[in-house]
């Protein structure tokens, strides 16, 4: 294999290299430098003239004497097994000190798009314990479904909480968790480490570790490394894969700085006008395929800039994946975890994902009668603020006092608790006996006949006390 | 066929030297012979859009011309189908190459083994023009598949003409100068289908909706463009226009959006029923699926497939309706190409081309009369995904210029779950007069009346709920009160209607009628109970309303809306 010092330019973490043989587009290339470093990269244009190399690892120390090399192959991921309980770095090299990953095959990282016509529409309602989701945006197997989230606020936690509870009823196998983390801190990666480890989650997660203070270019290519081996363990092993990506914001910087270093013209706010285009090729490495019995679910974090969601990052991540879980600092302000705002989130899949034999069969109406109590409960807060509560009419006060109740006794449960999907929607009940019931207008009769408190013998907790009791 | 060589690749775009094209033609690339489109000439040099993923490709492999510019195959074997953005069939991709779609695979878009009974409509010694149908094939229980002599034939005497059964490849006609008819033709799909003349959209297209029909209506052959901030419904609602809408075939335009989204439509349309025919949806639609994470050229390329296949139909004389979701993902796909041609962008790095390539396509639709003397329509509804939901950008400027029926979504009505979130007081459709007639001799006389009324009511709520925001409710005099409260039973009980309910998915425009006309004797009975010295919330709480509201989600609506009517009259003593 030919070597070239034929380096012309260094930009950013370009590296242009003049007057080669014939290299594809693509092509995993090997830099060492002067010192015996290697850095490795990947070709981002090439022409029988120049050839222009994005340096996975930053182009410190590069120089002009520095050797280019062009492996003939493209980038790929060694596939095994035995990835399950191990720890990667960005690259997808081991850094858990244990031996390298004996590959049963070497898959390329860039994925292939999934046939349309060879999904299948995800319907299985996965149990996540968390009333905000189960009940309100239910999360499905093989969804994409993103937390939008703000600097401070805990999406960590809750993204930990539903790697540990996440179950789909009536089956035992649990979910094998692919973590991809993105220019995190160490302390943050520490936390989720800690506590796979803690639950004994390690042996069956693989990690992949792209530090703050790693290179930043490497981003570009650590989710397809977590997505790579999801799809490997899923459709080869036939496990179900719960894809956590973390924090897509420095994925998205990461493309920005590419783009710029490129002089491309810019998008939005300086965004590559391709952003939505590579965006897509990750999330949509989610899904389930007919007559395959593995499936990959995916939950990637991103932290809002600014808490604005019309932001490109999150505004275009919208417009691709099956809904968003939104968090609140208002709601986190007031010391509500998980601090969900429901209103602005959005299941796209939950109308399949449940009802009789799922969930429950009220629950569709069920969902819709809470979203619009608490809807109308919100929108008096503002006229509150304004007039007070005193110019209200009975009705009103009650929304009022349903929002309130809703926030504080629905949304807000503990770190630990893990509520089972007929708790939370007893619960939803209850609250919804505070109004009267001529306003519940989206539930069908029979179903307030069935399940609103006024015709139960019992409270949902002595319910569930008896459940425990019985076991 | 010209052969050139590679001289640069930057993704979806490849450089070719040596070879000699006309712009659009299209090309193969490489080894593996990847589809790709002329899309620039620069000096000695060709620019070219490759439809397929470029890894792997070097510089100096070969590039081919085939001479041809993108086309598509027209013919029996449509309907039913799913298409990638350049008319590949996805089940015939998945048999050869898995669950993956892989690079640079071909396949037909008709099947040709398949045979098909042709029933001749013109006899031997005949003359027939360019455009005529000279036969039919019965594609399926509810397309009977007309056979054109393709528009870019002469025409002439027919010399030979044959009953049986073909493939879409064997002879079924013989023309005096020798030219073979068969089942299928291609057409350049950039290319719009040649028709007689343009005629006024009188027709309203309807949706079974009761925001579009009654309030926004739009006609067969007329445009429409939907846009909304993600959640707000898009997709939803073009799934509801492809499922009711009265039109004889339809053409879905999965443009660059989610593959799941495409799997609902093949999941649930064999299954679900016209409600005109009782037969399964998929016997009269044509899907083409070009998902976000497929290749972006051929993105760009999906929407003059969908196009072209629907003007087909319309040269049989049929009523097309296309839903093309999202224009926006088809314009990005056009910022990206032209980014990488390093064209000179014009607003937010779209091409400056943005405009025209938008207002060529959605002139396209259209009722006409067909080269065949039948009248014939196209109509387009696009979906537009404006970044941050911020209405003002580019691709939604350029588009409610073209477009004559706008339905606007909005995030604050789908938050409170209002479906469909298409908020009535930014909407409009410019189709409302012309459609008017059509209404009055075909439902009610009342029916112009009625929507009147119902729109002044909802802008008068828009204006008292400011005053409300400020002073709270009380404050204004009980007869504005009752309005407000008019206005919310006009959005719960008519607005509010549920996608995924069995009955209320489907409106007709006779319950719709009935509906606005139960709401008005609502309202009379109301304000005379008022003027009886009834208090509003004596009114509102009248026994009997519950009913009236959900009276919609029956069956036979009519007489639970008669009942409860009567029940709310006796109780409110008027």
């Amino acid at each position: 294999m030919k070597e070239y010092r034929t380096i012309t330019q260094v930009a950013g973490p370009l590296v242009f290299v003049e007057k080669t043989e014939p290299v594809a587009y693509g092509e995993l290339v090997t830099i060492t430098l002067p010192d015996g470093s290697t850095r490795k990269g990947q070709v981002l244009d090439t022409s029988r003239d120049i050839v222009v190399v994005q340096v996975f690892e930053g182009t410190r120390g590069i120089d002009k004497a520095s050797t280019v090399r062009f492996t003939g192959d493209i980038v790929r991921l060694s596939c095994s097994k035995d990835m399950l309980g191990r720890i990667f770095n960005g690259r997808g090299e081991p850094i858990d000190g244990g031996p390298p990953v004996v590959p049963e095959e070497k898959r390329p990282i860039v994925g292939t798009a999934i046939n349309p016509y060879a999904r299948k529409y995800p319907r299985e309602f996965i149990q996540t314990g968390i009333s905000a989701i189960d009940g309100m945006n239910t999360l499905v197997r093989g969804q994409k479904l993103p937390i939008f989230s703000g600097s401070g606020l805990p999406h960590n936690d809750i993204a930990l909480q539903i790697a540990r509870q996440a179950k789909v009823r009536g089956q035992e196998e649990e979910f094998a968790v692919i973590f991809a983390a993105m220019g995190i801190t160490y302390e943050e990666a520490y936390k989720f480490m800690n506590e796979f480890e803690k639950t004994g989650a390690l042996e069956r997660a693989v990690v992949f570790l792209n530090l703050a203070n790693d290179p930043a270019i490497e981003r570009l290519i650590t989710p397809r490394m977590a997505l790579t081996a999801a799809e490997f363990l899923a459709y080869e092993y036939d496990l179900h894969i719960l894809v956590i990506l973390t924090d897509m914001t420095n994925y998205c910087e990461a493309l920005r700085e590419i783009s710029a270093a490129r002089e491309e013209v810019p998008g939005r706010r300086g965004y590559p006008g391709y952003m939505y285009t590579d965006l897509a090729t990750n999330y949509e490495r989610a899904g389930r395929i007919r007559g395959r019995k593995g499936t990959i679910t995916q939950m990637p974090i991103l932290t809002m800039p600014g808490d604005d969601i019309t932001h490109p990052i999150p505004d275009l991540t919208g417009y691709i994946t099956e809904g968003q879980i939104v968090l609140s600092r208002v709601l986190h302000a007031k010391g509500i975890y998980p601090p969900i705002d429901v209103l602005p989130s959005l299941s796209r899949l939950q109308k399949e994902g449940i009802g009789p034999g799922l969930t429950r069969e009220d629950h569709k109406q069920w969902n819709d009668q809470m979203y619009a109590a608490y809807a109308e409960g919100v929108d008096l807060r503002g006229l509150v603020a304004i007039v007070g509560e005193e110019a209200l009419s009975e009705r009103d006060r009650l929304f009022l006092k349903f929002a309130d109740e809703f926030e504080r006794r629905f949304v807000n449960q503990g770190k630990y608790e893990d509520r089972d999907i007929e708790y939370t929607l007893d619960l939803g009940w209850e609250l919804l006996s505070m109004l009267p019931e001529r306003e519940l207008t989206k539930v069908e009769k029979k179903w307030i006949e069935k399940y609103h408190p006024k015709y139960r013998k019992k409270p949902p907790e002595v319910v569930a006390a008896e459940k425990i009791a019985a076991s | 066929m010209e052969v050139g060589e590679i001289y640069r690749i930057s993704g979806p775009l490849v450089v070719a030297e040596g070879l000699k094209a006309r712009m659009y033609d299209l090309v193969k690339v490489g080894e593996e012979g990847l589809m790709g489109e002329v899309v620039g000439l620069a000096g000695e040099r060709v620019l070219i859009q490759v439809y397929e993923d470029t890894s792997g490709i070097k510089p100096g492999e070969k590039v081919v011309n085939t001479g041809m510019p993108l086309s598509v195959e027209l013919g029996p074997g449509l309907i039913g189908n799913i298409y990638d953005g350049v008319q590949r069939p996805l089940p015939v991709l998945k048999e050869k190459a898995g669950d993956f779609i892989t690079r640079g695979l071909e396949a037909f878009a008709l099947d040709r083994k398949k045979k098909w009974e042709f029933k001749p409509t013109v006899k031997k010694g005949e003359k027939v023009k360019p455009g005529e149908i000279i036969g039919k094939v019965q594609e399926s229980p509810m397309v009977e598949h007309r056979i054109l002599v393709p528009p870019n034939v002469k025409g002439g005497e027919i010399r030979e003409i044959y009953e049986g059964s073909f493939t879409v490849e064997e002879t079924i006609a013989v023309l005096a100068d020798e030219t073979e008819l068969k089942l299928y033709h291609k057409w350049p799909v950039r290319i719009p289908r040649p028709y007689l003349e343009k005629l006024p959209p009188v027709v309203p297209l309807i949706t079974g909706q009761r925001i579009f029909d009654t309030f926004f209506p739009i006609a067969k052959g007329g445009t429409a463009a939907i846009p909304g901030p993600f959640g707000s419904g898009k997709t939803v609602m073009q799934h509801q226009l492809a499922k009711w809408s009265d039109a004889n075939v339809i053409v879905y335009i999965g443009c660059g959006e989610r593959g799941n989204e495409m799997t609902e439509v093949l999941e649930e349309f064999p299954e679900l029923e016209d409600p005109r025919t009782g037969r399964p949806l998929m016997e009269r639609t044509v899907l083409v699926a070009n998902t976000s994470n497929m290749p972006v050229a051929a993105r760009e390329a999906s929407v003059y497939t969908g196009i072209t296949m629907a003007e087909y139909f319309r040269d049989m004389g049929y009523d097309v309706a296309i839903q093309a979701d999202s224009t926006s993902r088809w314009a990005e796909a056009m910022r990206e190409i032209s980014g990488r041609l390093e064209e000179m962008p014009g607003e937010e790095g779209y091409p400056a081309y943005l405009a025209s390539r938008l207002a060529e396509f959605y002139e396209r639709a259209g009722r006409v009369k067909t080269l065949s003397g039948l009248i014939g329509s196209v109509s387009v509804v696009g979906a537009v995904s404006p970044p941050g939901g911020d209405f003002s950008e580019p691709v939604t400027q350029n588009t409610l210029r073209i477009v004559k029926a706008f339905w606007g979504l909005d995030a604050k009505l789908a938050g409170r779950r209002h479906f469909p979130a298409i908020n009535w007081l930014i909407s409009y459709s410019l189709y409302i007069d012309t459609l008017n007639d059509w209404f009055k001799n075909n439902v009610s006389e009342e029916w112009p009346e009625l929507r009147r009324w119902m729109m002044e009511v909802l802008q008068e709520e828009a204006n008292l709920q400011e005053i409300v925001q400020l002073v709270g409710s009380d404050a204004l005099p009980e007869s504005q009160r009752l309005l407000l409260e008019v206005a919310r039973i006009i959005k719960d009980f008519y607005l509010i209607q549920y996608a995924y309910h069995e009955v209320d998915s489907y409106c007709s425009p006779q319950k719709q009628y009935d509906m606005m006309k139960a709401i008005k004797r609502l309202n009379e009975m109301f304000y005379k109970a008022l003027e009886s010295g009834k208090s509003v919330e004596e009114i509102i709480n009248v026994d009997g309303i519950v009913e009236f509201l959900k009276s919609k989600y029956e069956k036979d609506y009519k007489s639970v809306l008669e009942a409860s009517l009567e029940k709310i009259k006796k109780n409110l003593g008027v």
